[in-house]
């Protein structure tokens, strides 16, 4: 493997999120949800980013789209292709080479036919061709084109997110707990559409809670906890007793799944608790 | 929604039974006696004759019979003879409410707009001073009167500028045939600005709140996240999901607006239906005065079934049930 060797598509350093809020009436205080993540991401690469609710997942696919809200400040550094991601080159290059599948079908507009959201972002005279091509490809049939958020299930709406985001030239695909909810046979569906982004080539960041089916496409698996980065390990490491994994709490994340016998044993032995 | 449209059309019959029940009763507890207002400060009329009136009219009739006298004939359409104009009542009416719609309409449709473009604008640079200008301008006019804003106007453009001319609809002294179009119109700017200005307040302010919850939705989050500008996010989804809720209040809006236009027809002495109204309830011109209020209230009962059907017919969420 080169991976090393190249410069990484994506590069999240030290990354510091900070939100200032009142309390009391008047005195301020800043909350840091997020107060040391590292993670790297290379072309044709899946990394997926996995941790509990709250762990700062979502805010590190915000912070890289540069849509955190106006009271957050961020710190670190975030590369993309070598070089600095600054606000304005995020505002460049969201929706052209870094594209976004969102963690919730809210995230489509109840007052607009879902086709013609998917051409959002096309070229105005191929938007129409194109959405027809991807609606095929995403086994969404030609008249729901028409059709509200509303009328469709949660099933087609998945995957109307998934046609927004492909793009041409689009080199990061950042999805954002793609998974929940979802019956097994549309998982594994959600789950080889990600992996057709990262076979042309492109970057997937995969945000998700879900180690088991993140393991199925993932090369390498980010583990966070309260804001930081716990351990990046190559997927292969979760396997048996979790040997190859770095860390303590990895490896007690990994044993305590119901897949591997939800191993309190071990829990003991490790001293500290799992869940403070 | 044929089911809906029914059901809202058997309110207003129901609507317009129970309201001329209530202004009929008003009416009749009120110190104001019809035959007085007719033999006015004419003293030479005798008791003898004031009780021949009273028995021609059907006043020493119950109240109840009297009620259902005036229903029938309002059934058929006839609303009375005003006693004031000694004319009827339909007709002065129809003439008035010309000039009041054309006031309330330009208004309408000026606060309307101007209103809903100060409240996008507001809301799309929220924290800003422009928004802390939007926002205090229409604050202020949220809680000023309208008389008052009127009068204000009166002597600003009308006593020291002489811009415009100090009241009435047409220039006086000059026949109605002979009054030029660009009279009228120099009568109609002062009530219809005063009647404008304070709309776009009430507009604003509901468009900008509605515009920021929209902003803080995920879906423009969304939006955000796939490289739309602030402008294409307006076009594309601020205008599609805020437009709707506007319209339907501009039309809710109809019982402010009527309100609204009878201080301001009286403080610039237009002849509109505001003032009429004021001045058959000042005389005691009951066929008049109950006209009005039952054609009033059928105004702005229509602004809002017409909210209630736009909501629906332009809402495709609403649009399957009913």
């Amino acid at each position: 493997m080169n991976r090393t060797e190249k410069t990484p598509l994506l590069e999240v350093k030290k990354l510091e999120i900070g939100f200032t809020q009142y309390f009391k009436g008047t005195q301020k205080r800043t909350i840091k949800p997020i107060a040391d993540l590292h993670v790297d991401i290379h072309e044709g690469e899946i990394v997926a980013v996995v941790g509990a609710s709250g762990s700062g997942k979502s805010l590190l696919a915000h912070a890289v789209l540069g849509i955190l809200p106006g009271n957050a400040i961020c710190k670190g550094q975030i590369m993309y292709c070598g070089e600095e991601l600054t606000d304005e080159r995020k505002i460049q290059l969201r929706g052209k080479e870094i594209s976004f599948i969102p963690q919730s079908v809210n995230y489509l507009d109840p007052l607009m036919p879902v086709g013609k959201q998917v051409q959002i972002g096309l070229e105005k005279s191929q938007a129409k061709k194109k959405q027809q091509e991807l609606f095929c490809q995403y086994d969404l049939q030609e008249n729901t084109s028409n059709l509200f958020p509303y009328e469709l299930s949660g099933g087609m709406l998945r995957r109307v997110l998934f046609a927004t985001s492909v793009r041409e030239g689009v080199r990061l695909v950042i999805a954002d707990e793609p998974t929940p909810g979802i019956h097994p046979q549309a998982l594994s569906e959600i789950l080889k559409q990600l992996k057709k982004f990262a076979d042309a080539g492109a970057g997937v960041m995969l945000i998700t809670h879900d180690i088991m089916s993140a393991l199925e496409i993932a090369d390498r698996m980010a583990v966070i906890k309260d804001g930081r980065t716990v351990e990046i390990s190559e997927a292969s490491a979760f396997e048996g007793k979790g040997e190859g994994l770095q860390t303590d709490y990895t490896r007690r994340l990994w044993r305590a799944l119901p897949q591997n016998d939800f191993d309190l044993e071990f829990r003991a032995e490790g001293g500290t608790e799992l869940c403070p | 929604m044929a089911k809906t449209i029914l059901i809202r059309i058997v309110r207003m019959v129901t609507l317009i039974i129970g309201l001329s029940i209530l202004t009929f009763w008003l009416i009749h507890i009120s110190p104001m006696d019809p035959v007085n207002a007719y033999v006015g400060g004419d003293s030479s009329a005798s008791p003898e004759q004031i009780e021949k009136i009273r028995e021609y009219w059907g006043i020493d009739k119950s109240p109840a019979e009297q009620y259902f006298s005036w229903a029938r004939s309002l059934l058929q359409g006839n609303f009375g003879i005003s006693k004031l104009y000694r004319s009827p009542v339909i007709s002065i009416i129809k003439s008035r409410a010309m000039t009041s719609f054309a006031l309330m309409g330009t208004a309408w449709v000026l606060s309307g707009s101007l209103g809903y473009l100060l409240g996008v604008v507001s809301a799309m640079n929220r924290g800003k001073p422009l928004d802390k200008v939007i926002k205090w301008y229409s604050y202020t006019l949220v809680s000023t009167p309208i008389f008052w804003l009127g009068l204000i106007l009166l002597i600003v453009f009308a006593v020291w500028l002489r811009w415009f001319p100090v009241g009435l609809a047409a220039p006086a002294g000059v026949l109605d045939s002979e009054v030029l179009f660009i009279d009228r119109v120099r009568h109609f700017v002062l009530p219809a600005l005063t009647l404008s200005i304070l709309g776009v307040a009430n507009i604003a302010m509901h468009t900008r709140e509605k515009m920021i919850d929209i902003l803080n939705t995920e879906y423009v989050l969304f939006a955000k996240a796939r490289g739309e500008s602030k402008w294409q996010i307006f076009i594309n989804h601020g205008f599609r999901n805020s437009i709707i809720p506007a319209i339907s209040l501009q039309f809710a809006y109809f019982g402010e607006l009527f309100g609204g236009s009878v201080l301001a027809e009286q403080v610039f002495a237009y002849p509109g239906l505001g003032s009429t109204l004021t001045t058959a309830g000042l005389k005691g011109d009951i066929p008049l005065l109950m006209g009005i209020i039952l054609i009033s209230s059928l105004f702005v009962f229509m602004g809002n079934f017409i909210a209630d059907i736009l909501n629906m017919v332009v809402d495709p969420r609403i649009k399957g049930d009913g």
